[in-house]
């Protein structure tokens, strides 16, 4: 069997491709707007990595303290160490009170304080006056907000009458006669037929890619396939050398222990016993940001004062808080503490080390949601056709290091803000199927490659992944420096290499995970190069980007955005906004907690 | 470790059949799980076939039959397996292949109990009020990761899928009709004051034992139908 370049077609007004929070806060829109759309997505929607998100979503409601979305901008600005652009920054922190009231009304079960208005709590980096005293600004359901959220999403659209492709994989990007973005080809999970969903709207928002990492906080089906089908457009990723290692991963397994068990009072100890963080962060401590704490524990443990027999974690401590507290609040905490190390927290300390967790890099977009690339003259200009949410899109409101409890803000606010911009489109230009002719012919070339059998290659995409996993620990992990970079290119050369001789051993139709798991690895891949090669690029330290040979943040030369092309691994450069519309910008400075 | 497997690949099998499959103890550890296994199945057999993603047990991916029991592979400890491991898909619902279920009827079910909040509009100013006592009605029910594993360990699901609702919809029944801010809660029961719906319900506590998140539906369930008396 061989594919040709014939495939039943479906046209709509608008696809949005992964239903996590920002797809299915955009589906919703696009629904009620009453435009024709599609939900595709490989798993089924609650199931999309949303869920996972334990400790809450930002906003400067208000309710605990008195408080202001300019002090969570500025924060915002300066947890990014200053790479995050400023405009887009100060949208999300405007748009955030609001958009959680409306989370409230779909229904989502937040904590509540005594006086029945949602609960919020203190998180890392969170400040009130422009840096004072700490923030109670992160909106909760008790640990489960992400699981909260995305069901109360789904749960709206099934009201509404969405209509999705549940188990359905978008394989490529697909373009017209133009060139530009028209469609996309999508395989049913389930039999294996390929069909082509055709649309001028497709919005992205298919999630992270953590599973570049060997140890991470990921689902197993984070692997960047937003991000490989734009590489392969020939579009660029930004500022892909950042990706936040969670301080607080289970030791060993990698699981989410949520920073508010910090927030709730949890302490990080060393073998000593000591609580190191006020070594690092004299003022805030445990609430520093993800990356402070992150390389702080890595420090710990490098210079010896790692727990346990191989002393390679710390304990995060919360013994001396109240029983009531953590049933109450940590609750899911206590189960992932019980499930995968046996360990009841309120006796014990949970073992912790620092793994990989979000991407802050992604697909360029404008604050609409369009995605964004440079044209021959260097100007950042809207690829028709093309969006992205979420954190596969790099907007870039997170910048070089993420604060906890913006992501779930990021995926709701972009993700209504950007339907709205497809329904403006749609009002003004309805959806046109007909005359379109879409280019199948490199898609098809990648089907047709994975059909391919070799009685003679032992290789296995199972063990390709496994291995670029560990090339990216070891050359691409919480700190990096020239050598191990280097070593990491020459590795991935090599991945490459396999990756292209690889074959499937399955053919089978239904349900074949072989196949798909060989279109993911080519997506994750394809990110391990852009994340290398932009971290080359970057001879400085920037937030989660920790270089051992050049320890400085240097804005003199690197206050900009890196664009990754896929083509002959080449990187361009983008300004980062510095003027925020209602207020005065944040100029950088040494950022100390 | 032996590990038995129903196997089921529609495009070459007239019904499912046990497989056994062998791992080299050598490759587990102490604290590994069920799923850390069946990856290692799989880099034998690629062709295994189950579903899975968070690895921890929130997304409800990987139910499954083991040894008798409905459970989630990702929060199941192969130490206390045994040596020989039983895995079938969950029961009751069509195979679509090995351990992969069409839970299409399952899903339906949670649809046609209007699993959504119906508030009276407000402005984004402002948020619902909610007492943190009125709040505490909803634990217990909104942590529910739509597995599948009590529907499919459910009788009376398995007899009647297109009727009864079964547990997991009833549950996030109860959830809505429960919670202070919904003002369908009239309506909501009504249409739940069904022969079929909810009273097929014969309290065998098969949902309870299978919830892998330590939720208790027989309970909801029962609280529903008290409900029901009182206010209707």
């Amino acid at each position: 069997m061989k594919f040709t370049e014939s495939f039943p077609i479906e046209t709509f007004d608008a696809l949005v491709i992964g239903a996590g929070g920002a797809g299915m806060r955009a589906s919703l829109q696009l629904t009620e707007d009453g435009h024709k759309t599609a939900m595709i997505s490989k798993v089924f929607p609650t199931r999309s990595h949303t869920v996972a998100a334990q400790g809450g979503v930002n906003a400067a409601l208000g309710n605990v303290t008195p408080d202001k979305w300019e002090w969570h901008m500025y924060d915002t600005i300066k947890g990014s160490d200053f790479l995050g652009d400023q405009d887009a920054i100060e949208f999300m922190c405007q748009e955030a009170s609001e958009i959680v009231r409306e989370l409230e009304h779909f229904g989502v079960p937040f904590s509540r304080l005594d006086n029945g208005k949602i609960y919020q709590r203190a998180f890392g980096g969170q400040s009130l006056h422009y840096g004072e005293e700490q923030a109670y600004r992160t909106c909760a359901a008790a640990d489960r907000t992400g699981h909260a959220i995305l069901h109360s999403l789904y749960q709206q659209n099934l009201r509404l009458g969405t209509t999705f492709y549940d188990e359905y994989y978008a394989v490529d990007l697909l373009k017209n006669q133009d060139g530009d973005i028209n469609g996309v080809l999508v395989m049913n999970i389930h039999d294996g037929v390929y069909k082509i969903l055709q649309s001028p709207h497709i919005l992205l928002a298919t999630g992270g890619a953590g599973q570049v990492f060997r140890n991470n906080t990921n689902a197993t089906i984070n692997t960047g396939d937003g991000l490989g089908m734009v590489l392969r457009a020939g579009y660029p990723l930004q500022d892909m050398e950042f990706w936040q290692f969670h301080p607080t991963g289970v030791s060993g397994k990698g699981m989410l222990i949520s920073e508010a068990v910090r927030g709730e009072g949890g302490k990080l100890r060393n073998s000593l016993g000591e609580p190191f963080m006020e070594k690092y962060a004299p003022r805030v401590k445990d609430l520093a940001s993800r990356d402070v704490v992150a390389r702080a524990i890595a420090i710990e443990v490098n210079e010896g004062r790692g727990c346990g027999p191989n002393k390679d974690y710390v304990h995060l401590d919360i013994s001396h808080i109240p029983n009531e507290i953590i049933t109450e609040r940590l609750p899911g905490i206590r189960e992932i503490s019980q499930t995968f190390l046996g360990i009841d927290p309120v006796e014990e300390p949970i073992h912790v080390y620092p793994t990989c967790h979000y991407m802050m890099g992604g697909i360029p977009t404008n604050i609409a949601g369009q995605v964004v690339s440079p044209d021959e003259n260097g100007v950042q200009q809207p690829v028709k056709g093309l969006y992205a949410i979420g954190e596969c899109a790099c907007v870039s409101v997170h910048g070089a290091n993420r604060l906890g409890g913006n992501s779930l803000l990021d995926i709701v606010v972009f993700g209504r803000k950007t339907a709205l911009t497809i329904d403006e489109a749609l009002k003004a230009s309805p959806a046109q199927h007909d005359a379109v002719t879409l280019n199948l012919t490199p898609v098809v070339n990648r089907l047709n490659r994975w059909l391919k059998k070799d009685e003679s290659n032992n290789d296995s995409i199972t063990q390709i992944k496994k291995d670029l996993q560990l090339v990216m620990e070891r050359g691409c992990g919480v700190f990096r420096d020239e050598p191990t970079m280097q070593k990491a290119l020459e590795e991935l050369k090599d991945i490459q290499k396999r990756l292209e001789h690889v074959c499937i051993s399955d053919f089978g139709n239904v349900f074949n995970l072989d196949r798909l798991a060989a279109y993911e690895l080519e997506n994750l891949v394809a990110i391990g190069h852009s994340t290398v090669v932009s971290a080359h690029t970057r001879t400085e330290s920037r937030g989660a980007h920790s270089r051992v040979d050049y320890t400085e943040r240097d804005d003199e030369n690197w206050l900009k955005h890196t664009l990754y092309f896929q083509e002959n691994h080449r990187v361009t450069f983008k300004p980062v906004n510095l003027t925020p519309k209602h207020h005065d910008s944040i100029v950088p400075k040494p950022r100390v907690y | 470790m032996k590990f038995i497997i129903s196997r089921y690949n529609p495009e070459i099998d007239q019904d499912p059949y046990d497989q056994t499959l062998e791992l080299d103890d050598a490759l587990l550890f102490p604290d590994s799980m069920l799923l850390d296994a069946l990856h290692l199945l799989r880099e034998q057999d690629p062709s295994l076939a189950y579903r899975s993603s968070c690895q921890e047990g929130v997304c409800g991916s990987d139910g499954m039959n083991v040894n008798g029991k409905n459970r989630l592979s990702c929060v199941t400890s192969l130490s206390e397996l045994g040596q020989t491991v039983t895995l079938r898909p969950l029961p009751g619902l069509p195979i679509i292949k090995d351990l992969i279920i069409d839970m299409t009827l399952f899903y339906k079910q949670y649809k046609a109990v209007k699993p959504y909040l119906e508030s009276l509009p407000l402005d984004l100013e402002k948020e619902h009020l909610q007492s943190p006592e009125e709040r505490a009605k909803l634990d217990g029910s909104y942590e529910c990761i739509m597995c599948g594993c009590c529907s499919t360990s459910c009788p009376s699901f398995w007899w009647n899928p297109d009727q009864f609702a079964g547990p997991a919809a009833l549950l996030a029944a109860k959830r809505f009709v429960v919670d202070s801010r919904d003002i369908k809660h009239i309506d909501r029961l009504k249409e739940l004051d069904s022969a079929t719906t909810t009273f097929r319900c014969r309290h065998i506590q098969n949902c309870t034992d299978a919830c892998p998140k330590g939720l208790v539906p027989s309970r909801a369930i029962q609280e529903l139908k008290s409900i029901m008396v009182k206010d209707l």
